[in-house]
């Protein structure tokens, strides 16, 4: 379905998509926020992997493999993240990544 | 205009822009719910390659869990009516400057590279195929990462638990 979209344009919204959570990710100061910018990050280059499948391998789908397995990773790292988020704001109140040197003690 | 290449530049125009609001709305739930309409977006263009098992695993995995644990972090670590401050001007400068050159190089490497698109027709991603493929031990088979990930989902399920669940003391 997507013969009349040559793969460069698709790669130009996924790294402009990349770069944006990279934005977002440098200029938040709340952990949640921070993580946004890491999914979006996540998200773009899985639709590299699945897009290069697509138009330059289309007999194989390594690709779509590659985007299943990171998909899965990226679930598990959330859910660690959050743990994590939780228990930092029970002792100190605050996700703000200037306040969390704590985690160092 | 085709009608796929139009489709495809809306959901990609859809995608650019819920992704930048979502980095930089200044309330914070609004940002996770502007990261939920990217997300389906992607799920779109997934759909459009005739990849249904992935995009209904994105809307599931992405759409329906990241996003709302996101959502319920949000809602257990800040208050529903705060903004969130404004970044200091000179830092998102830098930033802009730094991500915007990022983007540009990137762009321009694309360009230069020759991408030689098959014309091969394209295999089915079905579901069985998907599942031989996930648990064969043979060539091409999936089987050894297909358990290191189910290891890794176990360890991060104990972790999560043990990160944040309250000392006995706590209660």
């Amino acid at each position: 379905m997507m013969e009349h979209v040559p793969i460069s344009h698709v790669l130009i919204v996924t790294s402009a998509m990349f770069f944006i959570g990279a934005y977002g990710f440098l200029t938040r100061r709340n952990l949640v926020t921070m993580l946004i910018g890491v999914e979006l990050m996540l998200n773009a280059v899985n639709i590299n992997f699945v897009i290069f499948d697509r138009y330059l391998f289309p007999n194989q789908i390594e690709g779509h493999f590659f985007a299943l397995f990171i998909i899965a990773i990226a679930a598990a790292e959330a859910a660690v993240a959050i743990a994590i988020f939780i228990n930092l704001y029970r002792n100190i109140r605050s996700i703000n990544v200037e306040e969390v040197d704590k985690m160092k003690y | 205009m085709a009608t796929s290449a139009i489709i495809f530049y809306t959901i990609a125009g859809v995608m650019i822009i819920f992704s930048l609001l979502a980095v930089t709305s200044r309330r914070i739930l609004r940002a996770a719910v502007y990261l939920l309409f990217a997300l389906a977006g992607t799920a779109a263009l997934y759909f459009m390659i005739d990849y249904q098992f992935l995009a209904a695993v994105q809307l599931i995995v992405y759409a329906g869990g990241i996003v709302v644990l996101i959502i319920f972090s949000i809602l257990l670590t800040t208050h529903i009516n705060e903004k969130l401050e404004k970044p200091a001007p000179g830092k998102v400068f830098i930033t802009a400057v730094l991500t915007l050159g990022g983007f540009v190089l990137t762009v321009y490497t694309l360009s230069q590279h020759n991408f030689i698109v098959s014309d091969l027709p394209q295999t089915e991603a079905t579901v069985s195929h998907i599942g031989e493929k996930l648990l064969g031990y043979g060539e091409g088979g999936y089987v050894l990462p297909f358990e290191v990930i189910s290891i890794l989902l176990l360890a991060a399920m104990i972790g999560a638990i043990v990160i944040a669940k309250r000392k006995a003391s706590d209660s």
